[in-house]
């Protein structure tokens, strides 16, 4: 018994009393925040094929509903993305509450050294952690009716939720929260692991003029990037505001019955 | 030449500069935080620690703040310029508006108006992250060095160049929020350890000083420190280097940086 205790305490001390969860946090952070962000890059163009027409739009529904794979539809299939784009963004937010302010104190302190220190790169961080809170809310409403009502998804369909179901305040604010988000994200993911930055040793100086560079060049990168996707995202969100509204009076209707009856 | 001609290259005016400084001495008895304001004439190429110089003379010779070389190199007058840190014997007060606010560094303890004790913050620091060459035997000191390439030695002069002014610390807002956070000039530090073939500690051993929500993951890359150096250190570059190192250390299973033997059942 003395003796185990006694290799016990031996073993503490030899073992490194070290944890390895912070860096697989930081890294799970950064990977769950890179997915949603390549995620929401592509979703915001797919959606915008309504801009093009209604029957691309329908295209690209069927599409994720498997019909040109399997000759039939599964929304099943939007479902499971839905989801597993739900748990991700959960992970991200659950390991991403970390950095917020975790009192009032350290929010006022942040608050007062951003007042006073007018640093671009601070108020992008705390855009982003505003935006972040946001979407706690924002993205799982949409996540939710995306779950649960999969097939509802089209160019009538779409355009009657928003219209219709007043979502469009909803998909307006997640629109901007999201690319903020995303976008900020991305550079400051760039900076925090040195991407093209290599590993060897070379001159500092050199290193440090072209990460300086690099930097200038995500910059310009990251802000044309919010704003194009906040256009294109924009763009799309009246066209379905606009189908929506002119098809308010048969909301509820497929455009794809429609398309059948003309082929009839 | 005409009139207007001569006018312009008549000497302009000096600018009056209003110096808005932070005045508290945590040691006078009833004291309480003020602006106080001083108003004096700009001379050619004056420095803010002229400024302050001047003020102490002509003004008030109460006005504390620190100075030693004068030449950005000793670190000690760092100070809040309207809001920025940096060092006073490097600004030059053409750079700035005529209305100026000074600031002493947040953070550090105070020791009165724009006097701060960064070295005893430092000096914390570097025994917290054991800022030295660690070495595996007993250095002989009449043994030659062994020869280090001119690039590797570069490298590490480069990142030695820190001279613990404390700008960093005073730009970073991660820190201001969460003080137990080593910063930039505490990175910086070993990262310049970690590439010196002299200093036998590996990643791991690295890994135990900033492998943690107080080390290198707590940098929310804020940027702060790397836009405020006033010696232009790298700084973004090492911490985005210590984390892929660090990143590669917390990736391998905790047994194999284990030494302990396993207890017999």
């Amino acid at each position: 018994m003395r003796h185990d205790r006694i290799q016990k305490s031996i073993n503490a001390y030899l073992c490194r009393n070290v944890s390895h969860i912070y860096a697989r946090l930081d890294i799970i952070q950064s990977i769950s925040g890179l997915i949603l962000a390549a995620f929401i890059i592509i979703h915001l163009l797919l959606e915008a094929s309504i801009i093009i027409s209604k029957d691309a739009m329908l295209m690209v529904s069927k599409f994720f509903e498997g019909y040109y794979f399997f000759g039939e539809k599964y929304p099943g299939i939007i479902s499971f993305l839905a989801a597993a784009i739900f748990f991700i963004l959960i992970i991200h937010a659950l390991i991403a509450l970390r950095k917020f302010p975790s009192n009032y104190r350290q929010y006022h302190i942040l608050k007062q050294h951003m007042k006073q220190f007018h640093h671009s790169d601070t108020h992008l961080w705390f855009y982003q952690a505003v935006t972040g809170f946001m979407m706690f809310f924002l993205a799982s409403v949409h996540l939710y009716i995306m779950m649960t009502q999969p097939a509802n998804i089209g160019p009538y369909a779409s355009a009657d939720r928003i219209y219709t179901d007043w979502l469009w305040p909803l998909y307006l604010l997640l629109l901007i929260s999201v690319v903020i988000h995303a976008g900020i994200g991305l550079y400051r993911l760039a900076l925090k692991w040195g991407i093209f930055e290599r590993n060897v040793h070379g001159n500092q100086k050199y290193v440090a003029k072209k990460s300086k560079i690099n930097r200038q060049i995500f910059k310009k990168i990251m802000l044309i990037g919010i704003s194009l996707y906040v256009i294109i995202g924009f763009t799309s969100l009246v066209s379905y505001l606009k189908v929506g509204y002119e098809h308010r009076d048969k909301a509820g209707e497929r455009y794809e019955s429609i398309e059948k009856e003309v082929q009839l | 030449m005409s009139n207007s001609q001569i006018a312009s290259k008549a000497p302009k005016q000096a600018r009056q500069l209003h110096f808005h400084i932070l005045r508290f001495d945590p040691h006078l008895k009833g004291d309480k935080p003020r602006i106080e304001t001083f108003i004096i004439e700009e001379s050619p190429g004056m420095t803010l620690f002229i400024a302050l110089n001047d003020i102490r003379r002509n003004h008030d010779a109460s006005l504390k703040f620190d100075f030693v070389c004068r030449a950005g190199i000793c670190g000690s007058c760092a100070m809040v310029i309207n809001g920025k840190p940096g060092l006073a014997c490097h600004t030059l007060t053409a750079t700035l508006d005529t209305d100026i606010s000074l600031a002493p560094l947040p953070v550090f303890e105070l020791i009165g108006d724009l006097s701060v004790y960064t070295g005893n913050w430092m000096r914390g620091l570097n025994e917290r992250l054991e800022a030295w060459i660690h070495q595996q035997e007993e250095h002989d000191f009449n043994r030659l060095e062994e020869p280090m390439e001119p690039d590797l030695a570069d490298e590490i002069y480069e990142l030695d160049r820190c001279i613990e002014c404390g700008c960093c610390i005073a730009g970073c807002g991660t820190i201001q929020m969460r003080e137990e956070f080593v910063g930039a000039v505490g990175l910086n530090k070993i990262a310049r350890y970690q590439i010196d073939p002299r200093d036998k500690r590996s990643d791991a051993d690295y890994y135990e000083l900033i492998g943690d929500e107080d080390g290198v993951f707590s940098c929310m890359t804020l940027l702060g420190c790397e836009d405020v150096c006033p010696k232009n250190l790298p700084l973004q570059s090492r911490i985005a280097y210590l984390r892929r190192k660090m990143l590669q250390i917390g990736l391998t299973s905790v047994q194999d940086n284990c030494l302990c033997v396993s207890t017999p059942t």
